[in-house]
């Protein structure tokens, strides 16, 4: 049962003023308690606290949020691990909405634009289209991405150009359309994503690796895809 | 309030679909297609929806690993439901289930593979081939992340639709007229706190299920049966909201879900003396008999001293024997899971769990073709006009008095194409929309002006636990009239508190307290109908299972609930038992 002690970003934009921490103190810390449950807490106590969460198991992607400095989700995340300060801050490098709720707009635009959705080109077949286990293997590590945001968030080739640089999560989900036997537009694919930006923005960081809370590896995707070109010009 | 009118944003679609699960993607995306003007309204983004966290599978009888038929299946459903299931719709799901699931697979669901190619299915509960004769394998499984790849796969395919979301808007009320057309909803940006009226000439409610009434759930924070509540107030019953499935394995004391998916790849259940006790509770269908079957069973064996930990007060799922293998390949989520929250690694050690709160088979309902249908003038399914639901949040009834694992998934894809469907064909003679009724829009803004009082003596917080805390004490697995009544008594009471819970905080932006306060209502109405509907049905059926009445009861209960808000009346309506073309499957004793 231990004590933990709290600074949490606070900031709402109808009392006007810069953005303050705010500090709690939470006692009766049991031990695998989660960051969540802490929030979850303090909201008991001061229900001005604003911040997004659904499903409390790490699979919905609501409540990526930036914890000792390192963005993760709040609901996996155990408090044991954190010591007995913790910080909590919304993502970095997108708008506040208010205290620990960013804007996405930006991050979701960057989903879109990469087309993540199958598109063939044959007609379709009144069965499944087949897929060995091992051409479906290639979409293990692709497909579980929960668009929680931390990876995005943590890459400053994103902070710097959020509106031209894909970001690594959208990126992620164009490599798992262009790994997909089934897809059937890579040519397209790879077209779009050539410029300066959208995808040569990613100088191997790997900031996005090191925070996914589904242990994805954006970094590795985005140079299957650089592959990809390549092999294309070639 | 007329003034009023004139300030709130308005905006008008074909088509108002709330809630962006499965259900509500699904039928949006039939209605993109077919080029409608369709706006999805959702509290959250669309997928954190809860269907990202179905685990186990969709079933279909593709026939993939075992022989397999659509009839069997339909069987099997009737079967499962207690022959409580409306039959006609059963067989439209059954039927359909096969080219559904490929045409999901088109859309790019990462389906696992057999070594053939195919989409891999696993052994689910209460499945048979010819009849009740040996096991089908009819779950077709993305690994344990089925939900998750079904509910990205329909954005993806919205995205590329071009469907209109309003995400982060929460629905306050229907809007109808004096004449009973649903004209749309008035909504709440979450982000500004400003309303906006959503005016349609359809309007789909797929808004889930209502987990949060209990305590220990295996459900998101968001599942308040917001949908359900509105069509309470809208003047619409619920039915057959006594029959709520309590999953047999969610983690012990905590309540999130293990997949049914973990028995059918070979796991089962063992107490503190080792015995895999389902051999005495179902000897044939063992740890893949029907979920309500399996969570009883738990419980008896806990309660009768047979529980394992130090307070033996929970049984054990041995998955360790499956080898890391099929672990790895099969069940990652629920290894990923168990390993964050229970510190264990099922590879290694069996895992924890305890029937917990899950699926909500009762709601609005529903015909077939996802009309709401009420008792008006003349009958008891008369359609609502301009009114859909599917899901979750729906009855329609495919689940009757027990859903089988892998049936909600169908379900959702099943029924939210059929509304699609149903509603591109109103819209052809729907040219204009219907003049927007002032009355109904001024009780909507007065609903919406309730969380502006101050000075109360409640909070949110304690009564929504005081509310869990009571449905899982006296509305349980196991139930007696004593206590129902009783449970109906102090729900009762939480209704009445409800007037004096106020908020502290009255900001307009991203108040997500002001939320919790609506989803507050909700639950409260929905607490309501299922506790008043169970104490008023003198049988067992199903998860209704009452000690004072241990049997089922064909001859006076063969019958649907329907709970009114209106003064908590009840009214019953006959099982639709005659399916569409095949003959129908009287009710005869259940036995796994």
């Amino acid at each position: 049962m231990a004590t933990v002690k709290f600074s949490i970003y606070r900031y709402n934009p109808e009392q006007g003023g810069a953005p303050v921490m705010q500090q709690y103190t939470l006692d009766q810390i049991e031990p695998g308690m989660m960051v969540l449950d802490a929030l979850k807490r303090i909201k008991v106590l001061d229900e001005s606290l604003s911040f997004r969460y659904s499903c409390g198991e790490g699979v919905c992607g609501s409540d990526g949020l930036n914890i000792n400095g390192i963005n993760r989700l709040s609901c996996i995340t155990q408090l044991d691990g954190l010591g007995g300060r913790v910080e909590i801050r919304p993502l970095p490098g997108l708008p506040v909405i208010r205290d620990l709720v960013i804007d996405l707009s930006l991050f979701y635009q960057q989903y879109r634009a990469v087309k993540p959705y199958l598109v063939r080109t044959d007609p379709e077949p009144e069965v499944e289209v087949l897929q060995s286990p091992q051409q479906r293997g290639k979409l293990d590590g692709l497909y579980e991405c929960v668009l929680c945001g931390c990876c995005s968030t943590a890459c400053p080739s994103f902070w710097w150009n959020p509106d031209k640089f894909r970001g690594p999560a959208a990126l992620l989900q164009s490599y798992r359309f262009l790994a997909d036997s089934r897809d059937q537009i890579t040519e397209q694919r790879l077209d779009e994503l050539e410029d300066s930006y959208k995808l040569f923005r990613c100088h191997s960081i790997m900031n996005c690796a090191q925070v996914c809370p589904k242990g994805l590896n954006p970094t590795e995707a985005i140079g299957r895809i650089k592959q990809m070109m390549l092999g294309k010009m070639i | 309030m007329t003034g009023i009118v004139k300030q709130i944003e308005r905006r008008r679609f074909d088509a108002l679909v709330i809630g962006a699960g499965g259900g509500g993607l699904r039928a949006a995306l039939q209605l993109a297609q077919a080029e409608a003007d369709v706006a999805v309204v959702s509290k959250v983004f669309p997928t954190r929806s809860h269907t990202v966290a179905a685990q186990g599978g969709i079933n279909a009888a593709l026939a993939n690993v075992r022989p397999d038929n659509w009839h069997w299946h339909m069987y099997d459903t009737v079967k499962g439901s207690d022959y409580l299931g409306d039959q006609d719709a059963i067989e439209y799901m059954c039927r359909a289930a096969s080219r559904l699931v490929y045409e999901l697979e088109h859309f790019g669901v990462p389906f696992s593979r057999l070594d053939n190619g195919k989409i891999y299915q696993r052994p689910f509960g209460g499945q048979s081939q010819n009849f009740g004769g040996e096991q089908a394998a009819r779950t077709c499984a993305a690994a344990d992340r089925t939900g998750h790849a079904i509910l990205h796969s329909l954005y993806q395919q919205n995205i590329r639709a071009k469907t209109h979301f309003f995400d982060e808007y929460f629905a306050i009320d229907l809007l109808s007229d004096p004449e009973g057309y649903v004209q749309g909803a008035l909504v709440l940006c979450i982000e500004t706190g400003e309303p906006l009226i959503i005016e349609a000439k359809t309007t789909l409610l797929a808004t889930g299920g209502a987990g949060q009434i209990y305590r220990t759930n295996t459900n998101a924070r968001i599942n308040t049966g917001d949908g359900m509540a509105m069509a309470l107030r809208a003047g619409i019953p619920l039915q057959d909201m006594e029959f709520f499935q309590f999953h047999p394995t969610g983690i012990a004391g905590k309540g999130m879900l293990i997949t049914e998916g973990s028995r059918g790849e070979g796991g089962y259940l063992v107490n503190k003396d080792g015995e895999r006790f389902m051999e005495r509770y179902a000897p044939t269908a063992k740890d893949l008999a029907s979920r309500d079957v399996v969570s009883r069973s738990i419980f008896t064996e806990v309660k009768e001293g047979r529980g394992c930990g130090p307070n033996g007060d929970h049984v054990l799922l041995k998955v360790d024997h499956l080898g890391a293998d099929v672990i790895k390949s099969r069940l990652p989520g629920i290894r990923d899971m168990v390993r964050t929250f229970l510190h264990i690694d099922p590879i290694d050690s069996p895992i924890p769990v305890y029937p917990t709160a899950h699926y909500t088979m009762g709601g609005i309902p529903t015909n077939r073709f996802g009309q709401v249908v009420a008792p008006e003038h003349h009958g008891a399914e008369e359609p609502v006009p301009g009114l859909y639901a599917v899901g979750e949040c729906a009855c329609v009834s495919v689940h009757g008095a027990n859903r089988l694992g892998g049936n909600s998934l169908l379900d959702i894809v099943v029924f939210g194409r059929a509304a699609g469907n149903h509603i591109i064909e109103v819209l052809k003679e729907s040219r204009y929309h219907r003049p927007l009724d002032q009355a109904s829009l001024d009780r909507a803004l007065a609903h919406l002006a309730r969380w502006e009082r101050t000075g109360g003596s409640e909070t949110v917080d304690s009564l929504r636990t005081d509310l869990q805390r009571t449905m899982e004490d006296y509305c349980g697995v196991f139930r007696t009239q004593d206590v129902l009544d009783e449970g109906v008594r102090k729900v009762r009471d939480i209704e009445r508190r409800l007037a004096d819970v106020t908020l502290q905080d009255h900001s307009r932006v991203f108040n997500t307290a002001r939320i919790e306060a609506f989803e507050l209502e909700n639950l409260v109405d929905v607490a309501l109908a299922a506790v008043t509907s169970a104490a008023a049905r003198h049988e067992s059926r199903g998860a209704h299972s009452r000690i004072d009445h241990p049997t089922r009861d064909d001859e006076h209960w063969l019958k649907h609930s329907l709970y009114f808000r209106d003064g908590g009346q009840l009214d019953y309506k006959p099982v639709r038992t005659r399916p569409l073309t095949v003959d129908s499957f009287p009710p005869k004793a259940r036995v796994y």
